[in-house]
C-alpha cells in the first residue's frame, strides 16, 4: 500500500506542493539528507511533465503521485492520463484521417513538445539511478526509487 | 517561496538578481523579464542565481531562450552561481558548456571572453 498518495489538478502552481510532500515523506522514510534535493527535483520534473501533457491535451483528470516506503527503498510513481503520442499517431493514420497535408505542422508541433519533455526526462535520468518510464494508450508512468538508510530510525 | 526579480545596470551590463524557486509555475515571470530587457535593448545580461533555492528544466529552458535572444543581437548571457545543487543541474544537462558561469557578479560584469 502507498504510504502517501496525492492527486492534484494539472496546474503548474501545485507542482511545488508535490515536491514538498514528496521530500517530507522521503525524509521520514529514511532517504539520505544529501539525496533529498534530488528527490525534490526529480519529482518536480515528473510532475511538470505530467501537468504539461494534461494541459496541452486538454485532459481534466488530476495528476497522480504515489509515494511508497518499503523496507529498503523509497519509491515515487508519477502518473498521467495522456495517451502515448505514437499510439495517437498510428490511430489517426489507421482511421484514415485527412491528416496528409497538415501532418507536417503536426509533426513539427510534436517535435517541439517532445523537446520539452526530453529536457525533463534528461534531468530525471541524470539524477536517478533507478528510473523507469512507461506509456501506453491510457497514459504514462514514471517510477523512481531511492535506497533508504536504516539508521534513520533513531527518531 | 515565490520568485523575486530585480535588475541593476552596471556599465553596459544588466544584472538580473533572481531569488526563490524557478519552476514550471514561476519560470514564465523570469521569461517575461528577460524578453522585456532584450526588447528594451539590453543585450548583455548577467543572471545572478545566488539567491535561487530551486531550479528545474523549465528554468533551464527560459535561460536557454534568453541566451538565444541576446545572441540574435550579438549579446551575452552570463550566470553567477556557486551553489553546488544548482550547478549540478547545469552539469547533467551539459549546459555548463553553453553558459559562462561565474563565481561573482563583479567577475561576470568584467568578463569579455
Amino acid at each position: 500500500m502507498a504510504t502517501v498518495e496525492l492527486l492534484f489538478s494539472a496546474l503548474p502552481e501545485h507542482v511545488r506542493t508535490a515536491r514538498l510532500v514528496a521530500a517530507a515523506v522521503a525524509r521520514r522514510a529514511g532517504v539520505d539528507e544529501a539525496v533529498l534535493d534530488e528527490v525534490r527535483l526529480a519529482v518536480g520534473e515528473a510532475c511538470s511533465r505530467a501537468v504539461g501533457l494534461h494541459v496541452s491535451q486538454g485532459i481534466a483528470k488530476p495528476v497522480r503521485v504515489v509515494l511508497t516506503e518499503d523496507e529498503k527503498k523509497f519509491s515515487i510513481e508519477v502518473g498521467d492520463d495522456a495517451p502515448h503520442q505514437a499510439v495517437v499517431g498510428s490511430a489517426a493514420a489507421a482511421s484514415g484521417a485527412p491528416a496528409a497535408t497538415p501532418s507536417g505542422s503536426a509533426a513539427a508541433h510534436e517535435e517541439a513538445a517532445d523537446g520539452e519533455d526530453d529536457m525533463g526526462l534528461a534531468v530525471i535520468s541524470g539524477l536517478v539511478d533507478d528510473v523507469e518510464v512507461t506509456a501506453d494508450e491510457t497514459g504514462g508512468l514514471i517510477r523512481m526509487s531511492w535506497p533508504t538508510t536504516p539508521a534513520a530510525e533513531t527518531a | 517561496m515565490d520568485l523575486s526579480l530585480s535588475t541593476e545596470t552596471v556599465g553596459d551590463r544588466t544584472v538580473v538578481k533572481v531569488g526563490g524557486e524557478i519552476d514550471v509555475y514561476t519560470a514564465p515571470k523570469l521569461r517575461e523579464q528577460l524578453v522585456e530587457l532584450v526588447n528594451d535593448g539590453n543585450y548583455h545580461l548577467v543572471v545572478d542565481m545566488e539567491g535561487v533555492d530551486f531550479l528545474d528544466s523549465t528554468g533551464l529552458g527560459v535561460l536557454v531562450g534568453g541566451l538565444k535572444r541576446v545572441r540574435a543581437h550579438e549579446g551575452s548571457l552570463r550566470l553567477v552561481c556557486n551553489q553546488e545543487r544548482i550547478l549540478k543541474i547545469f552539469r547533467i544537462t551539459g549546459l555548463t558548456k553553453v553558459f559562462p558561469i561565474h563565481t561573482s557578479v563583479e567577475d561576470a560584469v568584467q568578463a569579455t571572453d
